[in-house]
């Protein structure tokens, strides 16, 4: 029969042919219990967790939860409403103040997740006849931000300043420019030369939006990401995060400098037309945020993480995205999809979880195995993590 | 540029990217006859753009989809 669904015909087949296989579903994975930031019972096996984004560990901590609790005794479950109607509650205001003194920015609005953040900021302040000038490895909520918009949208090759100067160059005069960068790319955990980006993007007369949703909390001498760290942060017209990574709840933001930008409250559909984040997640959220100033140690210890990860998988032998660990992001490229799947199985048999990336999220049609560190991971915890990606990659052939 | 300036150009500018070596017609589409995928759509589009020195957008990309369309639309864009 031929209806609407015939155009998923071709995944509903290669999902049905790998999982026949007796292959566990690498997209259907339930977590039974979660006993720590690094550690759950998944699919009935007691796991450690390398894919979860949860770069500072924060979902547990004391003073965080014991502010979700009591916003849920004093505010209710939720605002079952807009931010610019009923929605806006002291603790939604005070997050954005916390994220104001995070960044030492003027300006902060909070949305209900990070991919609303993008697809209102930028669908909403580059229009029709202006230009978007984009990474080509940008997020998804990147590129639904400029679909939904009306401007022009023109990307360059992934992190190559030279391209994206010749097609700021090419922009008719008079237009209005947007260049659009992420700090730390989550395909490969690599990061972006923001300091020569955004001085080409500068002298071209383009605005700048850079997505640290990656970086928040860790890069940087505060923790204020990839645009801190080499020194241009004052340079960048709209910082974009999440509350779903380093903060450890969801939400999304967009600090800004810009003397106008709160009219952006009346004119941003993604946040107008949807009801605001629950009390419980925004009072979590500041507290965790204003932790997270004050993280330096734990900053520490997950570079160190991160970096003891990058060169033990190496030193096995798989092939990782980046040359040294620039981000708390190893990829480790898989052959293909099917050897990729394989191993995230015999991981996760090894009691270990990583994220499986394969096309159209990956960059030249690779399967990834993603791992994400947290500052919570001991020492001891990475050496073990390092012994079961051997022997997997021994079993499935990989190594 | 005319358009036949322009057409044997991007003849050149095509011929690495034409793997299978499929005959090129004003026709052929992109996707289907070529089998272009996104990367190779990135490439070759940038390929176009430098050797113009114009902007072929997303926007303008998703009109083209035969071979004779992109020739239209590169001679317009030089304007």
């Amino acid at each position: 029969m031929t209806d609407l669904f015939s155009k998923f015909d071709p995944l509903i087949e290669l999902r049905t042919n790998l999982l026949a296989h007796g292959q566990e579903d690498p997209f259907n994975l339930v977590m039974e219990r979660v006993i720590s930031p690094t550690e759950a019972v998944c699919n009935g096996r007691p796991t450690i967790l390398l894919g979860t984004y949860n770069y500072m560990g924060m979902t547990f901590d004391p003073d965080v939860i014991e502010a979700g609790k009591q916003a849920l005794d004093d505010f209710g479950s939720g605002t079952t409403g807009s931010r610019v109607l009923n929605g806006t509650y002291a603790g939604h205001r005070a997050v954005e103040d916390a994220l104001k003194e995070f960044y030492g920015m003027d300006h902060a609005m909070v949305f209900s997740t990070g991919y609303q953040a993008n697809l209102g900021i930028i669908s909403t302040v580059a229009g029709k006849g202006d230009y978007i000038v984009l990474d080509i490895d940008s997020h998804a909520s990147i590129w639904d931000g400029c679909k939904m918009g009306d401007a022009e949208v023109v990307p360059f090759k992934h992190n190559d300043i030279e391209a994206m100067e010749k097609r700021l160059k090419r922009i008719p005069e008079g237009a209005g420019k947007l260049v659009v960068l992420e700090g730390v790319y989550s395909m490969l955990g690599d990061i972006a030369p923001l300091k020569e980006m955004i001085r080409v993007a500068k002298d071209n007369g383009a605005m700048v939006l850079v997505d640290e949703a990656h970086s928040m909390g860790f890069i940087g001498p505060n923790g204020r990401g990839v645009a801190e760290d080499q020194g241009v942060l004052d340079q960048v017209d709209f910082v974009i995060g999440t509350f779903s990574k380093s903060v450890g709840t969801v939400g999304g933001f967009c600090v800004s400098n810009h003397p106008k930008f709160e009219i952006l409250r009346l004119v941003c559909r993604p946040y107008v037309f949807t009801a605001s984040l629950p009390p419980s997640v925004v009072h979590t959220a500041s507290t965790s945020i204003r932790k997270l100033m004050h993280a330096g140690n734990k900053r520490a210890h997950l570079w160190e993480n991160s970096r003891v990860l990058h060169q033990g998988l190496r030193d096995k032998g798989f092939q990782l995205g980046t040359e040294k660990a620039e981000s708390a992001i190893i990829a480790v490229i898989m052959p293909d999809l099917e050897k990729g799947a394989a191993m995230w199985e015999a991981l996760l048999k090894e009691g270990l979880y990583v994220n499986l990336a394969r096309p159209p999220a990956t960059p030249a049609n690779m399967t990834l195995l993603r791992c994400s560190l947290c500052a919570e991971h001991t020492a001891e915890q990475v050496q073990t993590i390092i012994g079961m990606f051997e022997r997997a990659g021994k079993a499935v052939g990989i190594i | 540029m005319d358009r036949a300036a322009t057409a044997e150009k991007i003849a050149g500018i095509i011929e690495p990217f034409n793997k299978k070596g499929v005959e090129i017609t004003d026709a052929s589409t992109f996707a289907g006859d070529l089998e272009f995928d996104s990367l190779t759509v990135m490439d070759f589009v940038a390929a176009i753009e430098d050797e113009f020195d114009i902007i072929i957008s997303m926007n303008q990309q998703a009109e083209i989809e035969t071979y004779g369309q992109l020739i239209d639309a590169v001679v317009k864009l030089q304007g």
